[in-house]
């Protein structure tokens, strides 16, 4: 994994209170909140469970591993920096945990990705802050 | 509370839409909609006391109501804005009759409109959201394509849960094109097509192919809503306001609910109940097209065929103004066109057309009774519409 120079595409800009999910990302390792009160995993960050409102939350690491709730092929993209990827997978994986997170399946043909195939996080390096959340799939091939 | 009987739309103004604004403005497309529906009901400038406009996308001044108020010449005793996405439509019709019924107003203006260039149309959205926002941190660095990925991803996992496919999405593209041939204000007018045509059109974001797509353009609608005693001796029926629902439930789509099942399965209910109807007593359903598995899921939750059976039911029924189950009779927003926030208001324009018998060549026989859907985001904002020619 290579640190790209002049990454065009749009970056997560770090907040008081999403900056622990990517400095963990920054790690390679994947954390969600999880509310101390209802049990709740929570995702995207806030500063409150909006299950329960509680403030009681704790950053937990997660397995990553999950499955592929679904995904698009995008052929066209339209926003810059994009382009060169296409067609690239668009995906919404579900954790074993229970948080649903958009991401970009990796290193699998795009005639192979299923909806419910298995995937585990893998983590890129884009900037000395920020690395995305990507999944690339948890078993080597497909069949059916 | 029930607004049944409430209020009524008693005119309607609509532009065709076009690809290219003509060097207008968003604010004198939107006014010139709104003078045509003005006169459409009967009505004077003096007489619309109230006003509602759905936030144009590329155009998010402060303070809007009172802009296009300004614009128009009016002082309205009720002024509003509605930012529900492509339910935005839907949304002032309702919130009309909600004022209508507190005593705010009597005659009400429902606006929407967009002047967009469709070649800075994708840019446009995206400078509109702000740093912190989860749209921003966390799907836009991972490529989404407005909304062509949400309903991409959609599509797919309702091909994975109920066996739906590309052919029954692309039967709806087709009908919906028929019925555009027989409305000259429709972007595709004249222009046929078929199942192969739309299978064979570029692949967008699989499994959604370019033809299953809105195409973004220029336009604007607008509809007065008056109070139920003030719509009886308007030019045209009024079309009665019978029933309504609405319900948001999530901005991103990783944290919708559902990818297969939209919140219409409660907007639905709750305006078939206020209305006292069932889906069986619709004679016309016009709901919102942003991509043809939206129709097939709407088709089921709004609870015209069993969930999961959308698919089949579009390959077996014809949804043509001809058919036996008409759908979109004007074209739907894939065959009339996408002008903004209008488009949902498209739905609308066209149940008052066809339920005041001023639809043309396209006319239903019978047609006293419509659902109307307005759809937001990722089946995010859900606005359903009971609209009748009688009480």
């Amino acid at each position: 994994m290579s640190i790209e120079t002049g990454y065009s595409k749009p970056l997560p800009h770090l907040t008081a209170t999403n900056r622990p999910f990517w400095e963990g990302a920054r790690q390679h390792i994947l954390r969600v909140q999880c509310c101390g009160d209802c049990g709740e995993h929570i995702f995207f960050p806030r500063p409150f469970c909006p299950n329960c409102y509680s403030s009681n939350l704790q950053w937990v690491d997660m397995s990553g591993r999950g499955k592929v709730y679904s995904f698009t092929i995008v052929h066209r993209p339209t926003v810059r920096g994009f382009s060169q990827d296409a067609p690239y997978i668009y995906a919404v994986v579900e954790l074993d945990e229970g948080p649903r997170m958009v991401t970009n399946i990796v290193g699998c043909p795009i005639d192979e990705v299923r909806v419910e195939m298995p995937v585990i996080a893998d983590f890129e390096d884009i900037t000395p802050e920020i690395a995305l959340v990507k999944f690339r799939r948890s078993v080597p091939a497909i069949h059916g | 509370m029930s607004l049944k009987g409430t209020a009524a739309i008693t005119g309607v103004g609509e532009l065709k839409p076009s690809r290219d604004p003509g060097g207008r403005t968003t604010m004198e497309l939107i006014a010139q909609a709104a003078v045509e529906a003005v006169r459409d009901a009967g009505l004077e400038r003096q007489d619309i006391d109230g006003l509602v406009v759905a936030a144009p996308m590329s155009w998010s001044p402060m303070v809007m109501p009172s802009v296009v108020a300004e614009f128009l010449g009016l002082q309205p005793g009720y002024a509003g804005l509605v930012d529900l996405g492509g339910a935005s439509a839907a949304g002032t019709v309702w919130r009309a009759a909600a004022a209508i019924k507190a005593g705010a107003c009597r005659h009400v203006l429902c606006l929407s409109g967009e002047a967009q260039d469709p070649k800075t149309f994708y840019q446009q959205q995206r400078g509109r959201t702000p740093p912190g926002l989860s749209v921003r941190e966390f799907e836009a660095p991972y490529g989404p394509v407005v909304a062509n990925t949400g309903y991409g991803l959609i599509a797919q996992r309702h091909m994975y849960d109920y066996g739906t496919t590309k052919q029954q999405m692309a039967k709806v593209a087709v009908d919906e094109r028929t019925n555009a041939c027989a409305n000259p204000n429709a972007s595709f007018y004249g222009k046929p097509i078929t199942i192969d045509d739309v299978l064979g059109s570029p692949i967008v974001v699989d499994p959604l192919h370019l033809l299953e797509i809105v195409m973004p353009c220029c336009g604007a609608a607008a509809m007065v809503v008056s109070r139920a005693e003030d719509a009886t001796s308007t030019p045209h029926p009024p079309i009665h306001l019978l029933g309504f629902g609405e319900q948001v439930t999530h901005s991103i789509i990783s944290c919708a609910p559902s990818l297969t099942q939209s919140p219409i399965a409660v907007t639905a209910q709750k305006a078939y109940q206020m209305a006292g109807v069932t889906p069986g007593d619709i004679d016309l359903a016009s709901i919102y097209d942003c991509y043809t598995i939206m129709v097939i899921i709407t088709l089921e939750d709004a609870g015209f065929c069993e969930k999961g059976q959308g698919g089949p039911f579009v390959q077996e029924h014809d949804l043509t103004y001809k058919g036996d189950f008409p759908v979109n009779t004007h074209g739907g927003q894939l065959s009339f066109g996408q002008p903004g926030l209008a488009g949902g208001a498209s739905h609308i324009v066209e149940a008052v057309r066809q339920l005041s018998g001023q639809a043309g060549e396209r006319q239903l026989r019978n047609c006293d009774l419509a659902f109307v859907n307005g759809n937001g985001g990722i089946i995010s904002e859900e606005v359903s519409l009971i609209l009748g020619n009688s009480l």
